[in-house]
């Protein structure tokens, strides 16, 4: 026979070898002894070829090829072949494996052959890993060993028939007359399998649940007494007795008493007594106390007793000096110790789930929590953040937000939005004056502009919109702000949305904030310069292009041509001295950041996703243009013909005055009170003089994505309203069936639109559209013929 | 509990006690994915975090992580002391206990836990008692006392001669001094 090394040596060699490919050669090396002793080896040695293999495996080799010799162990006489091949079945072999069925039989037999530690052997091993099949086959040998004498494989036994019913709970059955009677045993191992199976058996069935109340007084006396009797050697901890049996006995005490009035009675007075008498200085007392408190709060108990569950929960927050010890990972432990961590965590994870039942009792340990929010452990800080914003309320609203506002700007980055949004929606529940409001959320933004929602913006334009007499006050805070910092981007975006509605504020005084001294230039290029920056995402520009345009109307003197210059320029072809155009720009993603839940996004998507079929050159028919502009009364000369670029220039202007027209029509008064409208600047043209990546229908959907045009909801306007201007552009040469679908549900929002110029338009608009295309969708076509016919 | 892992400083694995059927693979992605996380705590932090679904408490003992993972319902505090317990029986059994022990003799490490806990439960709250079930189960083993059964069992009377067999060889090997021999007893 080959020579093999011993386990030990194999496990120098391994540990000796200096690359991962030595260490692989080794093992290979060394299976394949193991391997040909499985064929042909001495049996009497099998055992240590397995326990090699075991090692092996371990580091995470494959050892299929020792299943069957797990069992060929399991089924010798002798122990220690027994023994290693139990261990090997239970690394080796699992449920999917059919191999694991073929030792039910070895298991059975090692089962009643009356040999102690071969029987623990083949408990354990059932109660490990047996399958379904397995424990249905020996649920009755099982069944015998509970009451037999013996506690050696009695408490192995019950712990078995656990494992069992948690895998077949029809075993239940079998399993639950015996409990009462093991209730009476004095063995702790026998009796912390017991309530460990009264445990599955009521979590499994309600009629064992009420069948298991009556041994309530039983579980009361076990208890009593562990707490009662003075220490014992064999089963104290630190002067806790027996805090593994406790824990469990107050588990089941809390799911027998829940919800029971007469159980819950019955063990008030001893859960009172093991939550003052306990002591808690080392780790198994505040194990079982914490057990009591979960036990207390689960079930009914006294409203005193409550409080009282609460206030231990209160001490455990507490970072007391006499509970921190020394975290000496050096040594092998002597004696238990205690990590006031570990009590905080486990306080402030039952207090969060009794924040809302007991919610004054927890405003009581209010400080401690905030207290918690300085740990340098993430786990610890996300759990005291999340308390500490369930605790704020009307009285504590100011006092909480400035500890939170602290916290934020110190907190890990992972945290930072969580508790932006948390700070928002307190200050949304509980702000006590408007203007503290609108402080706070200057704040959040400030500090963590980056990290706050999308709708914070919404959110904060629409609380400054309806507060009037604060208009100036939060014109000039936001000014000041912006000058400052253009980074932050939603700040930014409420920023220029302010300074565009109320503007004029900014060169007035105002009493409550210092006066400022600012001219109109200035307020002009500070707008201008958050156009340019790179930072600015298109959202913000558009804001900032709005707040331009409406200034325009709101500042004294005339400042179009000043605010025309403002605009971003082209790139390519000349522009005439006193006519600026904007900026080509490829709006690959037209839609700004907020989110919009309403479908029409989805279809905006849906739209741009068909691009490629757009390549046709522009029709020349000028006719829809020529009636918009004739029906706006604007003068402009039709476009010259094959002159792109200059179309476009005069597109451009036309748009930019047309938007100040409908602006002027105060279009926005229709509608409830606009959050935020930013331009969108929807024509992306490329003065090369085809339209390929615009899609010709996005000038019309552009009118209409103006969410004023449907019906808005109630309550706090979850996005801003966008009002895109209308361009002029040519016609498609035909309409794909999904634009007429998209054309089909604007139209059908457009029937709720009572705003004339756009109607007509679009009635202008639709059938030069239609007459152009060769693909109809009847749905379209209904809803067209409704337009056509609707009152004007 | 659903498994019990036990690894070094450099992440080797040392021990695992699976609860919970899982395939090779899984096992293998959970291990490397555990070992990660807690080899990446700092050492003030707390002994508990919460991955993936489950509870996960953990212990260093000098170069040893001793880490387990727990159900939603079970008490991080009292699973502490389960590893703490199991820590001490290692102590115990091997004298003042280091990583090297549990490499070289990892089949005892496996065999002390199971008379410790079974099927993710705690069996013997005894520190006592769990020590004198391995002793007596390393003596059956170093004895090699072969018994054999027949196949009718009158029930009880043989456990007590077993019992006595084994007690007896027992007392034998401390007046004797002796650590192997062979005995048949039918």
């Amino acid at each position: 026979m080959v020579s093999s090394l011993k386990l030990h040596d194999l496990i120098e060699e391994i540990r000796g070898a200096k690359t991962q490919a030595q260490e692989r050669e080794v093992i290979q090396k060394e299976c394949a002894h193991i391997r040909a002793s499985f064929r042909d080896g001495d049996p009497l040695q099998r055992h240590r070829q397995l326990a090699k293999l075991l090692y092996v495996h371990m580091l995470g080799y494959p050892a299929h090829f020792g299943q069957m010799e797990c069992l060929k162990l399991i089924a010798s006489p002798r122990f220690i072949d027994k023994r290693v091949g139990y261990l090997g079945a239970m690394l080796l072999l699992d449920e999917r494996h059919d191999a694991h069925l073929l030792i039910t039989n070895s298991i059975k037999n090692d089962l009643s052959q009356g040999i102690q530690p071969v029987q623990g052997l083949a408990l354990c091993t059932l109660g490990t890993m047996g399958s379904a099949e397995m424990c249905r086959d020996l649920a009755t040998e099982v069944e015998k060993l509970l009451l037999q004498p013996g506690s050696y494989v009695r408490k192995k036994a019950i712990l078995t028939a656990v494992h069992m019913v948690r895998k077949v709970p029809e075993l239940s059955d079998i399993f639950l007359p015996p409990c009462a009677k093991l209730l009476r045993e004095h063995h702790h191992g026998i009796l912390l399998g017991t309530i460990t199976l009264i445990m599955e058996l009521c979590e499994r069935s309600p009629a064992a649940l009420r069948h298991f109340r009556k041994v309530v007084p039983k579980l009361v006396h076990i208890l009593r007494t562990l707490v009662t009797t003075g220490y014992s050697t064999e089963h104290s901890i630190s002067g806790v007795s027996d805090p593994f049996l406790q824990v469990q006995i107050l588990r089941l005490l809390r799911i027998l008493g829940r919800n029971h009035e007469e159980s819950s009675e019955t063990m008030n007075d001893l859960l009172a007594q093991v939550a003052t008498n306990t002591d808690t200085s080392r780790n198994a007392g505040s194990a079982v106390l914490f057990e009591t408190v979960l036990t207390i709060m689960d079930i009914c108990s006294a409203a005193g007793l409550r409080v009282l569950a609460v206030n231990i929960l209160g001490r455990f927050l507490l970072n007391s000096d006499k509970n921190i010890r020394a975290d000496r990972q050096g040594c092998w432990p002597r004696h238990n110790r205690v990590f006031s961590t570990l009590g905080r965590y486990v306080a402030l994870t039952s207090l969060l789930r009794l924040v809302q039942s007991d919610h004054s009792a927890v405003q009581r340990h209010r400080p401690t929590v905030v207290e918690c929010l300085q740990e340098s452990d993430a786990s610890l800080s996300r759990q005291a953040l999340e308390l500490s914003l369930a605790l704020v309320n009307n009285s504590n609203v100011r006092a909480m937000t400035q500890e939170l506002q602290a916290f934020l700007e110190s907190c890990p980055p992972d945290l930072r939005s969580d508790c932006a949004s948390g700070i928002l929606l307190a200050a949304e529940r509980f702000a006590p004056t408007r203007r503290w409001h609108i402080d706070t959320i200057l704040h959040v933004l400030t500090t963590a502009g980056t990290y706050v929602r999308d709708d914070a913006v919404a959110n904060l334009t629409q609380l400054i919109g309806s507060a009037q007499e604060l208009h100036a006050y939060s014109v000039r805070r936001l000014y000041q702000a912006l000058v400052e910092d253009i980074s932050q981007q939603p700040l930014v975006q409420v920023a220029a949305w302010c300074i565009g509605e109320y503007g004029d504020f900014l060169l007035e005084n105002c009493e409550e904030t210092e006066p400022l001294q600012v001219e109109e230039e200035e307020v002009l290029a500070l707008l201008e310069k958050v156009l340019q920056s790179p930072m600015s995402l298109p959202a913000t520009r558009g804001y900032a292009l709005t707040a331009l345009m409406k200034l325009s109307t709101r500042l004294p003197g005339d400042t179009k041509a000043a605010i025309l210059e403002k605009m971003p320029l082209v790139e390519h072809g000349g522009s005439r001295a006193d006519e600026e155009a904007k900026e080509s720009r490829e709006d690959t993603a037209p839609v700004p950041t907020e989110p919009q839940t309403s479908k029409l996004l989805d279809l905006l998507d849906l739209l741009h996703e068909a691009p490629g079929d757009t390549q046709q050159p522009p029709s020349l028919t000028p006719s829809p243009e020529g009636a918009l502009v004739r029906f706006l009364d604007l003068p402009c000369a039709p476009p010259p013909p094959g002159k792109p670029q200059q179309r476009g220039e005069r597109g451009l202007t036309r748009w930019v005055e047309m938007c100040f027209l409908l602006w002027n029509h105060r279009l926005q008064l229709m509608y409830p009170p606009p959050v935020c409208p930013p331009i969108q600047i929807t024509l992306s043209y490329r003065l090369k003089g085809s339209f390929d990546h615009a899609n010709p229908l996005w000038p019309l959907f552009s009118v209409f994505l103006c969410s004023d045009f449907f019906p808005v909801p109630q309550g706090p306007a979850t996005s801003p309203t966008r009002f895109i201007l209308l361009s002029p552009c040519p016609l498609p040469q035909f309409l794909k069936p999904s634009h007429l679908k998209l054309l089909a549900f604007l139209v059908l929002s457009l029937l709720n639109v009572s705003c004339p110029p756009l109607l007509f338009l679009f009635k202008l608009v639709l059938p030069s559209y239609l007459t152009h295309s060769t693909h109809y969708h009847p749905d379209c076509l209904v809803s067209v013929l409704l337009i056509l016919h609707a009152p004007d | 509990m659903q498994f019990m892992l036990l690894f070094s400083r450099q992440g080797k694995l040392r021990l695992q006690k699976w609860y919970v059927p899982l395939s090779d693979k899984e096992k293998k992605k959970i291990t490397r994915e555990l070992v990660q996380t807690v080899l990446a705590r700092k050492p003030k932090m707390c002994s508990f975090l919460e991955w993936r679904d489950l509870k996960i408490v953990y212990k260093r003992y000098a170069s040893l992580y001793f880490c387990c993972a727990i159900e939603d319902q079970d008490n991080e505090l009292i699973t502490l002391e389960i590893i703490h317990r199991y820590v001490e029986l290692l102590d115990k059994y091997f004298g003042s206990v280091c990583e090297l022990d549990i490499i070289f003799n990892f089949e005892k490490a496996y065999f002390i836990l199971d008379e410790f806990l079974l099927g993710g439960e705690v069996q013997e709250t005894s520190k006592k008692n769990v020590l004198k079930a391995i002793e007596q189960a390393d003596l059956l083993q170093e004895e090699m006392v072969y018994i054999r059964r027949q196949a009718v069992s009158t029930e009880g009377k043989y456990d007590q001669i077993q019992e006595i067999v084994v007690s007896y060889f027992y007392l034998q090997k401390v007046k004797m001094q002796t650590t192997e021999f062979k005995v048949d007893v039918f």
